[in-house]
This record gives C-alpha cells, sequence and structure tokens, in this order.
C-alpha cells in the first residue's frame, strides 16, 4: 500500500464471482501499484483468468473494483485506451492482414504509433501483406507483441501469452517486454505456468488459489520472509519441529521451505538457498487437486 | 463513436467475399450468359432466343426495325435485371454475416482482441448494421451498374457486327434515372430491414453456439403454435395481425425491395411474375412510390422493434464473450 493514493493502479475490494456453485473470486481484495510487474500465479481454475476479465470489463462481478481510475464494467472502451490486453496466441483475427490489422489500431488507438510498430515487426520476419492465418504461433505473438508495444499504455495485462511458443519465442518475448517496453510508468500484470521463465522479472508477486490470495508480497519481501534450507539427515528432526511448509528430498539431503524464521536458526541447521517462485507455488499449492 | 468510418472499412475487410466478389461474379454470370447467348445466336442462326431475363433477338429487331422506345425499354430492363440479381445475391450474404458478424469473433475468440482495444460495444453493433443497411448495398448497386456498362458495350460491338447503330437504342435507354431510383430504394430497403437487421445480430450476441438454428427455428415453432392455437379455438394471431407476414419481416426483410409485395420473396418475384412489362416494375421504383411507403406505420413499427432488438443486441455484446465451443 502506498501513501500516494494515486499511484495505485488497480484497486480491488472484496471481489466476487461466482459461475454456479463454483466461486472463481471470492471475496478477494487487493491493490496493485504502478511500475510494478506482477506475476498473478495460481493453479488451473483458481481465478486468475476471472481476475483478469474483471480488470478488463469484459466480466461481470460483484465488489469494488477500480482500474486507473475507471470502472471496468462501465466504462471499459474509455480504459481500453490506457490498458493493452494479450489473452493468449490465438486471439488475433485469422482474416486480417498485417497492414489492416496496423491500420486498424492506428485508427481507434489515440496512443498507438505506426512507426514504432513497425520498427519493431522489422526485426522480424512479419510482411505487411502477411494474413495472420499464414503466420505461425510465434509469428502471430510477435506481431501482438508489437501492435501492443507500439501503444503508450499505462497498463499492460498479460494472460498465458507465451502458451505453446518454444523457448526462442517465449525469451525472446519477456526480454523485448523488458528492454523496449517496460518503465516506471508503466506496469504489468502477467499470469503463467512457466513460473521459472518469468520469476526473475517479477517485482509482486500474488498466488491465487480456489478464487482466494493465498499470498501477497514484493519479491524482495520474499526473499526476506521464505528460506530453504538443505539440511542433512542429522538434523531433519531439528528442522521439523520448525514447521517447514514443505520438504523434499535430494541427493540423501531434505530441502525444507521455512516461513517466517529467523536466519539465523536457518543457518544452524545447513546450507541457505532463495528459494524459487515454482518451489514456493508448489508449497503453497499443496492439495489443491486433491 | 467517431471510429464508425474505421470500424465498417474493418467490415469490409472481413467480409469482401461476400460484399464485393459476391456481386461481382453473380452480375458477372449474366455477362458471361450474354457472350455465350451472343455466340450462339451467330452459330445457330437468328433463332436461338437467348433470353437472359430480356430476349436479345426481341432487342436486335427492336435495334433494327428503328424502335428506339422499344429497344431503349429493353435495356432499362436488363439494367433492373443486373440489379435484381445483385439483390438476391445481397440476401444470402447479409443474412448469413449478420448471423455470424457477433458470434464468428466469439467462436474463434478474436473477440478479445477487438474488445482490446478502445471501441465501444455500440460503436461496434452499430457499424455491423450500418455495413448491411448501406456499405453492401451500395457496393452492390454499384457493382451491378459496372456490370451494365460492360453489357452495354457488348450490345453495341454486336450489334455493329451486324452493321446496326446501337447507340440511339442506347441513348433511348434510361440509364441514370434507373441509377438514381435503384440507389433512392436504399434508405427505403434499409429502414425496412431493420427488424430483421435486428434478430439476426440479436442472435449473433445472444447464443453460445447455433445462431442459425435459434434465429430461424423460434419464429418456424411460433407459427406452429399459432396455427396449433387456432386450431383449438383459442386466442392467436390472425387477420390484420398475420404472424406469418411478421415473423417473414424478421428473417426475409433484408432482402432489398421486400416492401414492394406482400410477401418476402419482393423485387425478384416481382420480375418474375411481371416479366417484360417494365412499365410496373419501373413505376413501382418510382421515388415518390416508394417513399410513399413512409406513410405507412407498418415500416415504422418494424423500425422501432429493430432498434429495440439492437438495443438488445448491444447489451449481450457487453456481457457475452463465450460460446460453447
Amino acid at each position: 500500500m502506498s501513501a500516494n493514493a494515486n499511484a495505485s493502479i488497480v484497486h480491488a475490494r472484496r471481489l466476487s464471482k461466482a459461475y454456479g456453485p463454483v466461486k472463481a473470486l471470492d471475496d478477494v481484495s487487493f491493490e496493485i501499484e504502478s511500475g510494478r510487474i506482477v506475476g498473478l500465479i495460481g493453479p488451473n481454475g483458481a481465478g486468475k483468468t476471472t481476475a483478469l476479465k474483471a480488470i478488463l470489463g469484459l466480466t461481470d462481478f460483484e465488489g469494488e473494483l477500480s482500474v486507473l481510475g475507471f470502472d471496468p464494467r462501465t466504462q471499459r472502451a474509455e480504459l481500453m485506451e490506457q490498458v493493452c490486453f494479450i489473452a493468449d496466441v490465438a486471439v488475433l483475427p485469422r482474416w486480417i492482414k498485417v497492414s489492416e490489422a496496423i491500420e486498424f489500431v492506428a485508427g481507434v488507438h489515440p496512443r498507438f504509433s505506426p512507426d514504432k510498430c513497425n520498427a519493431f515487426l522489422a526485426h522480424t520476419k512479419i510482411q505487411p501483406s502477411m494474413r495472420v492465418r499464414e503466420l505461425s504461433k510465434g509469428m502471430i505473438v510477435q506481431l501482438h507483441l508489437a501492435l501492443v508495444m507500439a501503444i503508450d499504455a499505462r497498463l499492460l495485462v498479460l494472460d498465458e501469452p507465451t502458451l505453446g511458443l518454444d523457448i526462442l519465442y517465449r525469451k525472446s518475448f519477456y526480454e523485448s517486454l523488458l528492454s523496449d517496453y517496460f518503465d516506471e510508468n508503466k506496469t504489468i500484470i502477467v499470469t503463467t505456468h512457466q513460473v521459472e521463465e518469468i520469476e526473475h522479472i517479477l517485482t509482486d508477486l500474488v498466488f491465487i488459489r480456489d478464487g482466494k490470495i493465498a499470498l501477497s508480497a514484493t519479491m524482495d519481501e520474499v526473499g526476506e520472509r521464505y528460506a530453504e534450507v538443505m539440511v542433512n539427515p542429522d538434523k531433519a528432526a531439528d528442522a521439523r519441529a520448525l514447521k517447514p511448509l514443505n520438504e523434499r528430498q535430494i541427493f540423501g539431503k531434505s530441502i525444507f521451505l521455512f516461513d517466517g524464521i529467523e536466519r539465523a536458526r536457518l543457518a544452524a541447521l545447513g546450507e541457505l538457498h532463495k528459494p524459487s517462485v515454482a518451489d514456493l507455488f508448489v508449497a503453497t499449492m499443496k492439495g489443491t487437486y486433491a | 463513436m467517431n471510429n464508425i468510418p474505421l470500424l465498417l472499412k474493418r467490415e469490409y475487410w472481413e467480409h469482401r467475399g461476400g460484399f464485393l466478389w459476391t456481386p461481382f461474379w453473380m452480375t458477372a454470370s449474366i455477362l458471361i450468359f450474354t457472350l455465350l447467348g451472343i455466340v450462339s445466336a451467330e452459330v445457330l442462326g437468328s433463332n436461338a432466343h437467348v433470353h437472359v431475363g430480356f430476349s436479345l433477338d426481341e432487342l436486335r429487331n427492336n435495334i433494327s426495325a428503328n424502335d428506339l422506345a422499344q429497344a431503349g425499354n429493353a435495356l432499362d430492363m436488363a439494367q433492373l435485371v443486373f440489379g435484381g440479381l445483385a439483390c438476391v445475391g445481397l440476401f444470402f450474404v447479409l443474412f448469413f454475416y449478420l448471423l455470424g458478424a457477433l458470434y464468428d469473433d466469439r467462436r474463434d475468440r478474436s473477440v478479445l482482441f477487438w474488445k482490446s482495444l478502445p471501441v465501444s460495444d455500440t460503436a461496434t453493433v452499430v457499424s455491423k448494421a450500418l455495413s448491411a443497411m448501406l456499405v453492401a448495398p451500395v457496393i452492390a448497386f454499384a457493382i451491378a451498374t459496372a456490370a451494365y456498362v460492360v453489357f452495354l458495350v457488348l450490345i453495341v460491338l454486336w450489334a455493329g457486327a451486324h452493321g446496326l447503330n446501337a447507340f440511339p437504342a442506347v441513348f433511348a435507354a434510361h440509364p441514370l434515372g434507373m441509377l438514381g431510383r435503384l440507389v433512392l430504394t436504399v434508405p427505403i430497403n434499409a429502414m425496412w430491414a431493420l427488424p430483421a437487421i435486428g434478430w439476426l445480430l440479436f442472435w449473433s450476441a445472444y447464443v453460445r453456439s447455433k445462431p442459425f438454428l435459434w434465429a430461424v427455428l423460434i419464429p418456424f415453432f411460433a407459427l406452429i403454435a399459432n396455427w396449433w392455437l387456432g386450431k383449438l379455438g383459442a386466442p392467436h394471431f390472425a387477420g390484420d395481425l398475420n404472424l406469418a407476414a411478421i415473423l417473414g419481416r424478421l428473417l426475409f426483410s433484408i432482402a432489398p425491395g421486400s416492401w414492394m409485395g406482400s410477401s418476402g420473396a419482393g423485387i425478384l418475384g416481382n420480375h418474375v411474375r411481371m416479366g417484360l412489362d417494365n412499365d410496373h416494375v419501373v413505376s413501382s421504383l418510382d421515388p415518390s412510390h416508394v417513399y410513399s411507403l413512409l406513410a405507412e406505420p407498418n415500416i415504422w413499427i418494424g423500425a422501432v422493434a429493430g432498434v429495440a432488438l439492437l438495443v438488445g443486441a448491444i447489451w449481450f455484446r457487453q456481457r457475452r464473450i463465450e460460446t460453447a465451443s
């Protein structure tokens, strides 16, 4: 929470959304500040996409939500002048030509720069006369990214943007995003299952499970709070006494994940590591599908 | 709403096949038949009885007999055939265009891309209705006119090959007047078609699957239910409130000129029935006749219903993204 209320890009209070008996969002409150890259991570069906859809004005919900000061339910068109959105690879219309897509976005979007877009596309094999249906999955996402990066928007929402792409496209996707797009005036919210690939770019982490926020913290806080210790078998019992979140075995040693235990006590047990987001996620989500 | 010109362009990009190429090939087919007719008339002598909406032989006889008024009328009729054929194509194009307009992008999920841009759902729906009301008909009439010009060139060349001068016949025809009359039907067609445009767009925005079945089967079952209620002697639509006519309006009023007859078949049915009685067709296209339709409550009630359905389509466009598949 920032003292400066203007710095808050997304302000959500007690959001709920149910699909029949299933609560996709269950009384969720959160705050997203300007200049952050927030990873929204959760198992399938946890409510990530519903949260993003609510932010983008694509679904009804209960509760209070303001995005850049707009109510997404009633002001989607105005909101979309400031917000960009890549759902996944398959949403560009297959019939459209690259040149038509650029002309259309340039015509409807006051903050779009065709020159910038063409400059991005110059680094790819995409030609203006090509239709989307002629492009590979990787090229479609390059095109979508070029369109989006040429828009000077304040919030970029990415929902599984690299699903089904090979690792070369995935790497270059996040690299261009960081080097050519992101700055302190922009905010990015991203969901993905490939947590390892984005954890180094995140500033904030939100875990969502069964429609509730399971964890919401900055990456710095995560680093302070959580620690992984590699413990020899003789000290394993001492480690278990400290109530670890998780325990796994590797090369005859146990690796324990702790939440909020003093560093000094942990250091006595064995070698300390910063846990990966993926390991933290697995520990937090234990029993989700049981 | 200031995006509307670009949104109309977008519709044209997506539906070039229906808006441009369908009328192109339909009118081109008459030109091809005309050419085949001329060739076979040349090969088989003058008794070929080639009839492409009107008789080529008769036209040539009129020209050679210097009966210019008749020849001019025959050419006017030919122009109507070009326009009428484009209208037949337009009906099918518009029917499937409107059913898919708010459904296809939901099915292939590209709606998520369109909705990521600062375009209001109202502007989107309005652009689709305007494409059906104005853009597609104007393109169709433009192509029909171009095809008619090519046709005139063919006729002049053909007559010239027989040492006849067809230009007096061409000057006796009224191409600009006919074109004006056809173009002047566009606004009336559009207003008359509003209930069908609203009906088809409504189901397109509403359904999770199979918009065609919903849009067509609901009127069909309503008709059966009404007939059954009538058989039982229960209250039902009858007399002035002819349900078949009302439901026909919902489905078929996008056929240009369908206001001409009480049945949906409209301009083409009239053509077939009237044959070369072009005075009748031409007089029914007379602007004073066409616009007298505005004095009837029928067209206004339909327009109000159509606008209400469009509002419903906008409401669902704002809320419904997923489809069943």
